[in-house]
């Protein structure tokens, strides 16, 4: 007999494949549900397994009210804000995340920031999406070279590392900070910074990485913008609440940052409209993850995990231990 | 002895224009009025060199009909085509270019649209300021990962060379197509292709950094394009005359090609309206070297031959 599984979103093909063939599911593509309708599902079906993401919050209340035939709750995500991890660790509840897989596609979406916010990318699409018609003059709406530029890193882990890698093609020059300095192999030449005060102002790029949490909650606020030199870029592929917003959008309007790209808000997918309003932004809707290639794996990844718990074995990404 | 005396046509970056004045009695034109050839010949009386731009079309006529008293053409820019080489020749006009100082900002350049056309920027960017974004989903605009994917580049000169350096980086495979192969220390690991159908088959990403011109016209049409990999992603950052937009369109809708980011066009600045009905394409205004940086490299650089033409001497840039 298969095991039994609920899928509380949406996930691409391939992953809804696979569970069709390892899986005893009644929606194997996925289904947008509500942490109710999840339970209910859960309960009718007495199922083993909850593939979920962020959009399900999954608290001690929500935990209370799961059947016990459920053995483990996978998300398919790599933050876990939306899971009261103590709670399932006091429930003795295997919780798993899906690390690793998603690191290439961030840091290329935090390229992708970095050079279209240089390179006035929203602009110049909006330009053209009005029809063009009208050549510019040589001095006219000109962007920022992003190679060779000092590029800050805050959190060289994971996709911290990654970030640096891709910065080399550029001939970027690479500074971060983290709480202890990294080994040299996996440092490769990046400058080490004990204070991120000391860092801001040798950044002519900063981009975050770091995990969100009560230490970095509004890292980037009007002190910490005004010590970028003037003129930097911004971009935040991390997590919406490292920043200050108010700060950011007055350091966006004052020029003091010559352009900020961003994929994460403190407020999602409610963001504060006045970053849309400005000319010098480069805004997505958090798609850090959001290739075919990199979601199916992070499916194929919360499956391996529930797969793993199912069949006695370790998880193979807790939450807890 | 009075500086020479230096035609602009196009008003230029204020520190390449305080330099223009420093060293010339420069004619600048800080409104930025379009010239035309008439205008550039009225203008050109008495001068010693002309400035130009790619917007101004040098023919053979211009060019034989320019005052003896020019003595060298520079333009900036490091593409010629809008000026009729063999007319300069036959009138023993010096021309000077920009090579080199544009091509990272340019390869940068095609490294975005890369992205930005792999990652559905267009799309993703328009949903955001619409105010109508409803929130995360794991289906949602999801695009093509970059990162470890085949890169084919269509002319491996400077600017192919810093693309496929910068892609490198990426994890990415280059794969290219020139007129010959390049020696191993240029080539950097990137894997030389003899014919268009080994080449365009190996594409999962298909740059364009060939010169425009009658050689290269259209290159890619619908023929190619069928050669390419289902869900190919195609950028130009080079010349727009390099692409049949009519059949990049076809093959756009029909999801052959997956998406597309385009700098230049056939006709800029107008451009095959078919493209603005498709979410599948980022559009940029040929701002490929439009950077703070390479706009002044670019011009103390064609300033630099000019001022080595007037000197007497062999300049560094001259467009053979």
């Amino acid at each position: 007999m298969k095991p039994r599984l609920i899928v509380s979103r949406q996930i691409p093909q391939a992953v809804a494949e696979r569970i069709r063939a390892e899986f005893d599911c009644p929606w194997p593509e996925g289904r947008d549900m509500t942490a109710d309708e999840a339970i209910a599902a859960l309960a009718e079906t007495r199922a083993d397994a909850l593939m979920l993401t962020s959009h399900l919050k999954f608290g001690a209340d929500v935990m209370a009210r799961l059947p016990a035939s459920v053995k483990i709750a996978a998300t398919c995500s790599v933050g876990y804000e939306h899971i009261d991890v103590a709670a399932a660790q006091a429930r003795g509840l295997p919780v798993t995340n899906t690390p690793d897989v998603l690191t290439d596609c961030t840091a290329d979406l935090t390229f992708l920031l970095i050079l279209g916010a240089c390179r006035r990318a929203h602009e110049y699409e909006a330009i053209m999406r009005a029809g063009w018609r009208r050549g510019f003059g040589l001095g006219e709406m000109l962007g920022l070279r992003a190679s060779g530029k000092r590029l800050g890193i805050l959190g060289l882990g994971r996709i911290g590392q990654a970030v640096a890698q891709r910065a080399r093609g550029f001939g970027m020059q690479v500074l971060y900070c983290n709480p202890r300095p990294l080994p040299a192999e996996q440092e490769q030449g990046a400058t080490y910074f004990a204070r991120f005060e000391d860092m801001l102002p040798h950044c002519d790029i900063l981009s975050l990485h770091a995990r969100s949490g009560p230490d970095t909650l509004n890292i980037m606020n009007a002190k910490t913008f005004g010590l970028l030199p003037k003129g930097a870029v911004f971009v935040n592929a991390a997590r919406g609440n490292l920043v200050d917003e108010q700060a950011l959008l007055d350091a966006l309007q004052s020029g003091h940052l010559f352009a900020a790209g961003l994929d994460v808000f403190h407020d999602e997918p409610n963001f504060d409209l006045r970053f849309a309003a400005l000319p010098n932004t480069f805004l997505f809707p958090h798609m850090g993850s959001a290739t075919v290639e990199t979601r199916t794996a992070m499916g194929m990844r919360a499956l391996d995990n529930i797969a793993a718990v199912l069949a006695g074995k370790p998880a193979i990404d807790p939450l807890w231990r | 002895m009075p500086n020479p005396v230096l035609l602009v046509t196009r008003r230029l970056p204020p520190a390449i224009e305080a330099r223009a004045a420093r060293d010339y009695q420069a004619r600048l034109n800080p409104e930025d009025t379009p010239r035309t050839g008439a205008d550039i010949l009225r203008l050109a009386q008495g001068a010693d060199a002309i400035l130009c731009c790619p917007a101004e079309k040098l023919d053979a006529a211009t060019i034989g009909a320019l005052p003896a008293s020019i003595k060298v053409l520079g333009t900036f820019s490091v593409g010629y085509d809008h000026i009729d080489l063999a007319a300069a020749r036959m009138r023993g006009l010096p021309v000077v270019n920009t090579p080199d100082v544009l091509s990272v900002a340019t390869a940068e350049c095609a490294m975005l649209l890369i992205f930005a056309a792999s990652r559905r920027a267009g799309e993703g960017e328009r949903l955001v300021r619409s105010g109508k974004w409803t929130g995360w989903c794991p289906t949602q605009l999801l695009g093509t990962q970059v990162s470890g994917r085949r890169l084919g580049i269509f002319g491996m000169g400077r600017i192919g060379r810093e693309l496929a350096r910068m892609a490198t980086a990426f994890g990415m495979q280059v794969h290219y197509r020139d007129v010959a192969r390049l020696p191993p220390d240029m080539e950097a690991g990137a894997i030389w292709h003899e014919d268009d159908v080994s080449f365009l088959a190996a594409c999962e990403v298909l740059s364009l950094n060939a010169p425009g011109g009658e050689g290269t016209r259209r290159w890619l049409n619908a023929e190619r394009i069928a050669l390419l990999p289902p869900g190919a992603v195609v950028v130009n950052a080079a010349r727009g005359t390099l692409v049949d937009d009519a059949a990049l369109i076809d093959a756009l809708r029909s999801g052959h090609v997956g998406f597309a980011g385009l700098d230049v066009y056939d006709g800029e600045p107008r451009l095959n309206p078919g493209y603005l009905d498709l979410e599948n394409v980022v559009l940029l205004p040929h701002l490929g070297s439009a950077t703070r940086e390479t706009r002044d490299a670019m011009g103390n650089i064609v300033l630099d031959g000019i001022d080595a033409v007037l000197a007497g001497r062999e300049p560094g840039n001259l467009v053979r």
